[in-house]
């Protein structure tokens, strides 16, 4: 059994590399080209599938493979965390693709080839990143990421991507060398270890300023989860072809962002340890901040990615909130809200690319009326909106009740109150536009004939709006519902 | 046998230089230099072996004991780089005949090979000897050989930059020279051993703290320390390519082992930073050098300068680590000292392909090379991000272990210095990268650099990865050589 479930676990971060090897292959068949992508996604979902299934009653999976210094090795272990960002990151990879063809091919976009082998290969690093038994491990995929979707944000190859591209590299790489990789050091200078441990790694002898800089070190040396004022990257990286945005700085990469400050929180600092530190309370604000800021230029772009991406530079804020809470309810919503913000803002993307394949419209401004031609573009947008809201019929909902009830759990009314305060803002600059889309108002301008995005595109917007509300009605089939927090919180030391 | 192999160690490239006047086509020269240098560098792997189960070796020239003959000892620290130095000459080799084919006209190229074998001989005897005038002696061979290669460039700079060095070396050897005069006058003995125990009872301290400082600025000049690189930009820019990647990958290293020997080896480090205050004064000029050299180098429109100047920012790592003054720092220096080594090897190889078939080290030269030499620009990108430190490459590994060290003595702001110089490199070295990666105007057409040059330059970038994943070999060598300078009595 459990030999069965270790090879699974390299099996998710081997396939997609293989995946690329059949991509390179076959780069003059596009038919068998995409196909091989498909594939090796549902495979590689099922696979994780499988592991879940495997380790449900509680099996402890881990494998080590390569020692790179003594007591540093290159390690996979499975934790339920892990398992839901890649039981997730796979399915939407799935999604991804199909919708992926509907709009490269729509777009006539050039380098398909290597824009799915570099999406394949970033795939990989982000299921290594889920898997990863210790921050060493974690820390070589989190750079991988970045490397890996670097061809792809600057796919265009205009000066425009060169530059948004180069914005995005410096900004991750540079956090990850000047602030995360001293984080990890000291580290492993106070605590001999980087393994993700139940309730923390440090003991009681580390001094509480050192925590204190290598907690401030770690949230703003994850680059990827992008906290005020490192947050500048998103925004630059939308710059790649829309189903880059979607799944890369909708799921994976940001995701692998928030994960890692989670696993951080939870498995290095410990709850405890963390709520002891005299200087959380400001980092909490601090986040707070970014929160409402980002709502708050997002009210004003009209581009609508660049609406999109800074409402998910704040949606990203409540999930590093709640992993800095770490109350068990808290971690629980952030945990939920990595799932539920997925589905909501891949959806919103979606949308944003198929109006931008069928209308060529880019701005808010412009979708006024565009209802009656793209119905089901449109009432997509509208449950993705919802979603990320928080109301229901969506699942973003439960995410949102969790965070509420962390604050109130540690007793930071001051954070449930900017927590209320967002989702009011959430509501004005997301709501509008699947609204207007609808309800015009005044006679909307006829524009020449637009149609509905191709068809598999359309499936797959249709797909990950549907999962919004069914994950509203049935939040349980998410992995570990409402256990995430079991063994994490109040383990003891 | 292998008592023999400290000495032979040296006088294999010392024979092999005249001997290649045997052939006269430059072909048979090279094939003969390769052999030279692939003997050699079987040489060093059997004394490093020996070394590490064995022990230290001694060897007394001519059966002179030793405070009055001339002794060789290999220890851990000397078998080490010992073993760079050849490895990297063996590599680079490899790549010469096709690099200088453009570069220098055939009948100069057997002094290339001469000069080069003799540049060898010196930096091995350096690193070999035992006795601190007989360092001098190897320290003018390699000075006068390295002179003479930089010379041989088709630029007529190269005649400039040569001369500027040649003053500026001179320099730095009489300064050591005069050095280790006050270290005679005031014990009597140039044997490393003998004068590390007979400094202890020296009275006349300013005497020595003079003779310290005179020491210690002729071989920061050789190392190129800030602010004594003036020399090194012109000199690696106007060299042929294939002398750059040799120089840049071992001479300084060299310089800097020299360094390492002196203080911790033979002065002893508090000994010295009792009378001068040197490892504050490396650690501030490492700091210096990290930052400021790394702006500079981004400033560059000549890939072979930038890197020259990314070569001192590397300096300033090294200098760093014997600033910081523990075991983990010293351990930090000399692992960067050995990786950095392979880091630009690589670099500069691949900009020594990009000459070879464009002409040119402009950066503008780079723009589409990443479809027209895939192979040559996917090291490069590989190199690059070793020397940026992305984990899995052996940069990764040397900063780790810098980070460590200044983090255990406490100094934060070292830690975040040295980061950025790390995060600038990224800015520099992401030029050269996106430019490659960009499409050109011409479609020329695929022209990928000739095959001994690739394999050249990709065994360097496989070196770079494999001590990135598999660090045995270098992070316990470097413990072993940094824990025995330190705390043991020198050798």
């Amino acid at each position: 059994m459990v030999i069965l479930a270790e090879t699974l676990m390299l099996a998710a971060v081997l396939l997609p590399l293989l995946a690329v090897v059949g991509i390179l292959l076959f780069r003059r068949y596009p038919n068998i080209r995409e196909a091989v992508s498909l594939v090796t996604a549902a495979v590689l979902f099922s696979v994780v599938l499988l592991l879940y299934l495997q380790v449900i009653g509680g099996a402890a999976v881990r494998a080590d493979y390569l020692t790179i210094l003594p007591g540093l090795s290159l390690s996979l272990e499975v934790r339920p965390l892990g398992l839901l960002f890649a039981l997730i990151a796979s399915l939407l990879w799935f999604v991804t693709i199909l919708y992926a063809i509907g709009y490269m091919r729509a777009h006539e976009e050039e380098n398909q080839t290597r824009f799915y082998a570099f999406f394949a290969f970033a795939l990989a690093a982000v299921m290594g990143l889920a898997l990863s038994e210790n921050l060493f491990t974690l820390f070589i995929f989190y750079e991988l990421i970045t490397l890996g979707t670097y061809p792809l944000v600057t796919h265009a190859g205009s000066e425009k991507a060169l530059k948004g591209g180069r914005s995005y590299l410096r900004f991750l790489l540079g956090t990850s060398i000047v602030f995360f990789l001293p984080a990890m050091i000291g580290t492993w200078f106070y605590a001999g270890t980087l393994s993700f441990t139940p309730g923390g790694v440090f003991g009681e002898e580390v001094p509480p300023l050192a925590l204190s800089i290598l907690l401030l070190l770690f949230v703003f040396g994850v680059g990827k989860a992008a906290v005020m004022p490192f947050h500048r990257w998103l925004p630059a990286a939308m710059v790649a072809p829309t189903p880059v945005s979607a799944l890369l700085h909708a799921v994976a990469v940001v995701k692998a962002g928030v994960f890692t400050l989670l696993m951080v929180c939870i498995y290095l600092f410990g709850a405890n340890t963390l709520s002891s530190l005299a200087t959380i309370d400001y980092l909490l604000y601090l986040i707070a901040f970014g929160i409402l800021m980002a709502s708050i230029i997002a009210m004003q772009q009209d581009n609508l990615k660049a609406r999109l991406a800074y409402s998910t530079v704040s949606q990203l804020g409540y999930i590093s909130l709640g992993a800095l809470l770490a109350s068990s309810s808290s971690i629980a919503g952030s945990a939920l809200h990595i799932a539920m913000h997925a589905f909501g803002k891949i959806t919103l993307f979606f949308c944003a690319g198929a109006i931008l394949v069928a209308s060529h419209k880019t701005c808010v401004s412009e979708l006024r009326g565009l209802g009656r031609q793209m119905p089901v573009t449109m009432a997509a947008f509208f449950v993705g909106s919802l979603s990320i809201i928080g109301l229901p019929p969506t699942g973003g909902m439960w995410s949102k009740w969790y965070l509420l009830l962390g604050t109130l759990e540690r007793d930071q009314l001051v954070l449930m109150v900017v927590l209320l305060i967002s989702s009011l803002l959430n509501i004005a600059y997301l709501l509008p536009i699947g609204v207007k889309a609808f309800f015009p108002g005044e006679p909307a301008v006829a524009s020449v004939e637009v149609k509905e995005a191709p068809l598999p595109s359309l499936i797959a917007i249709v797909f990950t709006s549907v999962v919004c509300v069914v994950l509203f009605l049935w939040p349980q089939l998410l992995p570990f519902f409402g256990d995430f927090t079991q063994g994490i919180v109040d383990a003891p030391r | 046998m292998i008592s023999h192999l400290p000495i032979l160690q040296v006088v294999l490239p010392l024979l092999a230089a005249p001997a290649c006047l045997i052939f006269v086509r430059a072909r048979s020269i090279w094939l003969f230099t390769c052999l030279a240098c692939l003997l050699t560098f079987g040489i060093s792997v059997a004394l490093f072996l020996h070394v590490s189960d064995v022990g230290p070796l001694s060897y007394e020239v001519g059966g002179w004991p030793a405070p009055w003959g001339i002794e060789y000892t290999i220890d851990s620290l000397s078998s080490y780089v010992l073993l760079l130095v050849s490895a990297i000459a063996a590599v680079v080799i490899l790549a010469a005949n096709s690099s200088l084919g453009p570069e220098l006209p055939e009948r100069q190229q057997p002094a290339f090979y001469v000069l080069f074998l003799l540049c060898l001989t010196g930096l091995l005897g350096i690193v070999a000897t035992g006795d601190v005038f007989n360092v001098f002696v190897f320290l003018e061979v390699s000075s006068l050989a390295t002179y003479a290669l930089i010379a041989l460039g088709r630029q007529r700079q190269a005649l400039w930059a040569a001369y500027q060095y040649l003053i500026v070396g001179t320099i730095g050897a009489s300064f050591f020279l005069v050095g280790i005069g006050f270290l005679y006058a005031l014990t009597g003995t140039l044997n490393m051993s003998d004068l590390s125990e007979r400094l202890v009872e020296v009275e006349q301290q300013q005497l020595l703290a003079v003779a310290f400082g005179f020491v210690v600025v002729g071989i920061a000049l050789k190392m190129a320390l800030l602010p004594l690189h003036g020399w090194l930009p012109n000199a690696y820019a106007f060299a042929p390519s294939i002398a750059t990647t040799f120089l840049a990958a071992s001479a300084t290293k060299v310089s800097l082992y020299l360094f390492i020997r002196l203080y911790y080896g033979v002065f002893g480090a508090e000994t010295v930073d009792a009378l001068l205050p040197v490892s504050i004064v490396f650690l501030l000029l490492g700091i210096i050098a990290v930052l400021a050299a790394s702006l500079v180098a981004f400033r560059q429109s000549d890939v072979k300068r930038m890197l020259a100047f990314s070569s001192i920012a590397q300096i300033g790592y090294m200098a760093v680590g014997i600033g910081v003054g523990s075991t983990l720092g010293l351990q930090a220096s000399l692992l960067h000292l050995f990786n950095h080594a392979f880091i630009k090897g690589a670099l500069f190889l691949a900009v020594a392909s990009v000459v070879y078939r464009t002409g040119s080290s402009q950066i503008d030269a780079f723009r589409g090379l990443g479809y027209r030499m895939p192979w040559t620009m996917a090291g490069l990108v590989l190199a690059s991000l070793s020397l940026i430190g992305v984990p899995l490459t052996a940069g990764f590994v040397s900063k780790w272990f810098l980070v460590l060290a200044a983090i255990e003595s406490g100094l934060w702001v070292v830690v975040l210095i040295v980061l950025v110089g790390s995060f600038i490199s990224l800015f520099y070295l992401w030029k050269i990268v996106e430019l490659a990666y960009s499409k050109s105007d011409s479609e020329a057409s695929r022209n990928e650099a000739p095959p001994l040059m690739l394999i050249a330059l990709w065994v360097l970038v496989i070196a770079n990865i494999y001590f990135g994943i598999d660090t045995r070999l270098t992070v316990g060598a470097s413990a072993s050589a940094a824990a025995t300078l330190i705390e043991g009595a020198p050798w």
